[in-house]
């Protein structure tokens, strides 16, 4: 029923359409906005209820938030943690996914190495980062690199299944018409990969931000996780709770600014579902 | 117009293709499978269904390499093979006119295609993606990759398979339009003996499983000559020769 009544739109005189579709742009976003303020209001009213120093009420996390974006720490350590999410983010996308696509190619290389990844899978987080400042030092690469690992074993599971329903007949057709190999790359490979790096990417971001802040936590002098320990150490609950919030708003931009958009246009040629 | 540089025939000489299959029970396919195609002819490779037309074509498409014997393509020009496959196998994400300029060599992608889109109706389709084309003109579409490469040889897998018979009409009619303006060497394999008359210079009939040829039909006369009375007589001819094949 619904698929008839956006098809309807169509038919509609322009005036109409234009508004109609306003209001239908309008809608989601008023959505999120009335959720959110429902959310704050509760937690003022529990905080009210509950008064502690353990558990502060939005106004005073705002406060906390007001202070640190003044006196410039707030953008320094969220950059810092946001850089190593990044790099983290890219090395292993990039390791995953090539490890991944071998894998669901070759059946032989998987059963082989098939133990392997699920022995990764399930090394915890905060073994892989004590090993890794352990082995390589407290430094930059020891921490981008131990968030990698582990995060890399979710990406190759996901990209393997990607591999694996790969069409033979794209490949046949590169094969006649002689594409190169970054032609193939391109314009067979990765597009076909493409809900698959969309799926691995969506889980990957939320999960290594997390992990980062374990690694800034143990290892680090920057950071909002650095931020966050030092806070614990204050019991500043408050400033844990700015930090963490001003942490989420920045991923929260990302995804709709970045991640959605590009996602939007590599879709572009399938049909919008009706 | 002169046929493009190629000056070798199509030579296909397999001696034998084998498939195994997943319990160890190995079927031969093709056996003592040889024909020629001359020079800027068109040909079809006529045979009932599951009698390994396509396997052939595989083999020479160099998709399929375990097979024991050996083919020459055409050599001179541009030496490039091109294939309209069963399906159109256009990349869904690219639009009609990336599609067929993905396929050319690096220093044709920027030729001039007006004239091959217009000749094949798409002119107004180039930046559509292929899920907005019908069957028909997704068809029309993998003809013009073909073509738009200029290949010494030209291989079609059923091109015009599930298609109405109105619209195969039509494809045919445009598939001699392309290739009458360039004769190439071309191979088409199909199970409609009609469409072969049609088509081809000459008809390489099989035999099925394990296929081998059962005899070769030279269609002399010129295509455009090809009316419904002459057809008709075309097909009692090859019906007197080959009184099995329908």
């Amino acid at each position: 029923m619904t698929a008839l009544g956006t098809d309807g739109t169509r038919d509609a005189p322009p005036s109409m359409s234009g508004r109609r579709s306003l209001a239908t742009a309008l809608v989601p976003a008023l959505t999120v906005a009335v959720s959110l303020l429902a959310l704050c209001l509760l937690w003022n009213l529990a905080a009210s209820v509950w008064p502690s120093r353990a558990f502060p009420g939005p106004a005073q996390v705002w406060q906390v938030l007001l202070r640190e974006a003044a006196n410039g720490d707030l953008f320094y350590h969220l950059g810092v943690t946001l850089g190593r999410v990044a790099a983290a983010y890219i090395v292993a996308m990039i390791i995953g996914s090539v490890i991944g696509v071998l894998l669901g190619s070759y059946r032989r290389v998987d059963r082989f190495f098939n133990p392997w990844v699920i022995l990764f899978l399930n090394i915890p987080a905060l073994v892989v980062i004590v090993l890794g400042y352990i082995w390589f030092g407290l430094n930059e690469a020891a921490a981008i690199g131990a968030v990698a690992v582990n995060k890399i074993p979710n990406v190759v599971v996901t990209m393997r299944e990607g591999a694996r329903t790969l069409d033979p007949s794209y490949a046949e057709m590169a094969t006649v018409y002689r594409f190169g190999r970054l032609d193939r790359i391109r314009h067979i490979l990765l597009p076909q990969l493409q809900p698959y790096l969309a799926a691995a990417s969506r889980s990957g971001i939320s999960l290594i931000w997390k992990i980062v802040l374990v690694v800034e936590l143990l290892g680090r002098s920057n950071g909002v996780g650095f931020q966050i320990h030092l806070y614990f150490q204050l019991f500043d609950v408050a400033a844990i709770l700015a930090y963490t919030l001003a942490f989420v708003a920045v991923m929260l931009f990302i995804e709709l600014l970045l991640v959605q958009p590009v996602e939007r246009h590599a879709t572009r040629w399938r049909r919008r579902p009706a | 117009m002169q046929p493009v540089g190629a000056v070798v025939p199509l030579k296909v000489d397999i001696a034998e293709k084998t498939f195994r299959s997943a319990r160890g029970v190995s079927i031969t396919a093709l056996q003592d499978l040889s024909f020629e195609v001359r020079q800027g002819e068109f040909a079809c490779l006529l045979g009932p269904s599951g009698c390994g037309k396509t396997t052939t074509l595989r083999i020479l498409l160099g998709l399929d390499k375990d097979f024991s014997g050996s083919f020459q393509l055409p050599q001179g020009g541009s030496n490039r093979i091109a294939a309209v496959f069963q399906e159109p196998t256009l990349l869904p994400w690219r639009t009609v006119e990336q599609n067929v300029r993905l396929a050319l060599p690096k220093s044709l992608r920027a030729k001039n295609l007006d004239g091959l889109f217009d000749t094949l109706g798409l002119a107004g389709m180039r930046s559509l993606y292929p899920a907005e084309l019908s069957l028909g003109l997704a068809r029309r579409a993998a003809l013009a990759r073909a073509f738009a490469t200029e290949p010494a040889v030209l291989f079609l897998d059923e091109p015009f398979v599930s298609l109405d018979e109105q619209t195969a009409e039509r494809l045919r009619h445009l598939l001699l339009t392309v290739w009458s303006a360039r004769p190439t060497t071309a191979l088409m394999v199909t199970h409609n003996l009609r469409e072969a008359l049609m088509l081809s210079d000459r008809i390489i009939v099989l035999a099925p499983r394990p296929t081998h040829v059962l005899g070769v039909f030279d269609v002399r006369l010129p295509r455009q000559h090809r009316n419904s009375q002459v057809m008709s007589d075309l097909l009692r001819s090859f019906h007197h020769r080959f009184p099995d094949v329908t």
